[in-house]
């Protein structure tokens, strides 16, 4: 017996295998993208962050040319992000569900998830990471196209130029942070989920554990219980 | 403009201490700007390009016998020109020769992120050597006299080297050699403040020129170019002179405790993921997963 059933256009179960679609080809286009674009900024940016890193550079080609795709690239991360944003705005908002979570997160910190209230498709954390990222790419951008333009700012104006440097350096520590959470996790943290990243698909052990309101939303299964 | 017979005072981006650096002392140079006697020719313009090979390039009209609004990558040199009205009603054309000050303390060199991009002589000349230049701007942000600036087709960064390849040689810059009033002087530091703060006074007591004085700013530890002025109270009448020039208090934070914050923060994420890898380990939910990732 095989079933291949479409719950909605994006997520499909296949039940021969006990896996769940959980991300489709375009989001892990999206995600691998921008993944590529971040980490290209992260190497060269902390190239020009401290003398102690300027080796990075020359891991992309040397300092100018490193300078001179750093803001390309920064560009083209945002628009990965705006991508991403399309795709997952909805997803992405936070319910009562993440409310409850996030007040037991301390569980999931100590892998004690049998204490954790259900979640949808993404978890709290997940959410925060990616409207850190989202807000944290408005502010690089912004601050960004004045250090690009530096001279453009006018010297009446000269508070913009030390602002900018400011603002860049503050959101990109942020979005560090959240990166190095998110690679931690994505890789050696929650098992499963970076071969889900890859090739899309999540157990359906996986799914009920981490995004149990998610897999009865795409299965119709409410009675399962662990 | 790379000088091997210079010894180093320190350069930029450059990780902990350079070899060389600031083990031997020198005279410092200066030059010496006495704006009550510049007529503004503009020879200083002209010699400052000959010498360092631009031709000239279009002026700029601003409703003033300036050249151009600002100095440009390949203009180093521009005589400032403001009508400037005096307390009781008169008229006066105030002239003063903008160029790289050659900071003390110099703000580019301090916000440059590319190791040996800018560099402090300890003849106190502060110099960029393109070939370590990666053309970011971040020194822009770090002058406090807007001096630097970007050479799109390059992508590098140029202004005033004090003529750094004559200075070495023992002649003096070729702005000061050309200029026909004598208002431009060159010489030690010390020598040039002696020669300013007497001229000052002789304004002063000479000249009925109360608010004569000397330009020789603090804020950035002194600079290698100084001015005499007719109103050193003022200094921003001369084609906007900073009158407390230092480097800006975020390019300071930024270059210095927001570094060590920042990557010690960055190693405590490191740290703290590998620290909960080892004491929690993964979460692992899947009851297959040892059999081909889930699949049969």
């Amino acid at each position: 017996m095989s079933t291949t059933h479409v719950v909605s256009s994006r997520q499909t179960v296949d039940d021969r295998y006990g896996r769940i679609r959980r991300y489709t080809l375009s989001e892990r286009v999206n995600h691998w993208v921008g993944s590529l674009f971040y980490t290209y900024c992260l190497i060269t940016g902390l190239a020009f962050w401290s003398p102690y890193m300027y080796w990075l550079a020359a891991l992309v080609g040397g300092g100018p040319t490193a300078r001179f795709w750093h803001p390309w690239f920064g560009l083209a991360f945002t628009v990965s992000m705006v991508w991403m944003y399309a795709m997952w705005r909805r997803d992405m908002q936070i319910t009562e569900a993440d409310r409850r979570w996030s007040k037991a997160m301390g569980y999931y910190v100590k892998n004690e998830d049998e204490k954790l209230p259900p979640v949808g498709r993404f978890n709290y954390g997940q959410k925060l990471f990616f409207w850190l990222m989202f807000f944290g790419i408005i502010l690089l951008l912004i601050s960004g196209l004045g250090l690009w333009f530096v001279e453009g700012i006018p010297w009446s104006l000269r508070w913009l130029r030390y602002l900018s440097v400011t603002v860049h350096v503050i959101a990109a520590l942020a979005t560090i942070g959240g990166f190095i959470i998110h690679v931690y996790m994505g890789t050696a943290m929650v098992r499963g989920g970076f071969t889900s990243i890859i090739r899309g698909e999540v157990s359906t052990s996986w799914a009920k554990t981490h995004h149990r309101l998610w897999y009865e939303q795409v299965t119709g299964d409410r009675s399962s219980k662990k | 403009m790379s000088q091997a017979t210079l010894a180093i005072r320190r350069i930029s981006g450059h990780a902990g201490p350079a070899p060389g650096e600031d083990v031997e002392r020198d005279e410092l140079v200066c030059k010496l700007v006495d704006t009550t006697t510049c007529i503004g020719c503009k020879a200083c313009e002209v010699a400052c390009l000959e010498w360092n090979g631009y031709t000239f390039t279009d002026t700029v009209f601003d409703n003033s016998y300036q050249t151009m609004p600002e100095t440009a990558w390949n203009y180093w040199n521009l005589i400032k020109f403001n009508e400037h009205e005096r307390a009781d009603g008169s008229i006066t054309l105030l002239m003063r020769k903008d160029q790289c000050m050659h900071c003390a303390d110099p703000g580019c060199l301090a916000a440059c992120p590319a190791d040996g991009a800018i560099v402090q002589y300890t003849n106190g000349i502060v110099d960029f050597q393109q070939q370590n230049c990666i053309g970011c701007g971040y020194c822009v942000s770090g002058c406090p006299f807007d001096i630097p600036k970007f050479n799109p087709t390059t992508k590098k960064m140029f202004k005033c080297t004090l003529c750094v390849d004559r200075v070495s040689e023992g002649l003096e810059p070729a702005c000061i050699k050309s200029c026909p009033t004598g208002c431009l002087h060159f010489g030690t530091k010390d020598d040039m403040k002696d020669l300013a703060e007497a001229r000052a006074k002789q304004l002063r007591e000479n000249y009925g020129i109360k608010d004569a004085g000397v330009y020789d700013p603090a804020g950035v530890n002194g600079t290698g170019v100084i001015y005499v002025l007719h109103d050193v109270n003022n200094p921003e009448a001369y084609g906007g002179l900073p009158s407390n020039p230092h480097v800006p208090w975020l390019v300071r934070i930024w270059k210095g405790p927001a570094k060590w914050i920042g990557n010690l923060a960055m190693l405590g994420g490191i740290l703290g993921v590998t620290l909960h890898y080892l004491r929690y380990g993964p979460k692992e939910v899947d009851a297959e997963k040892h059999e081909n990732g889930g699949r049969p």
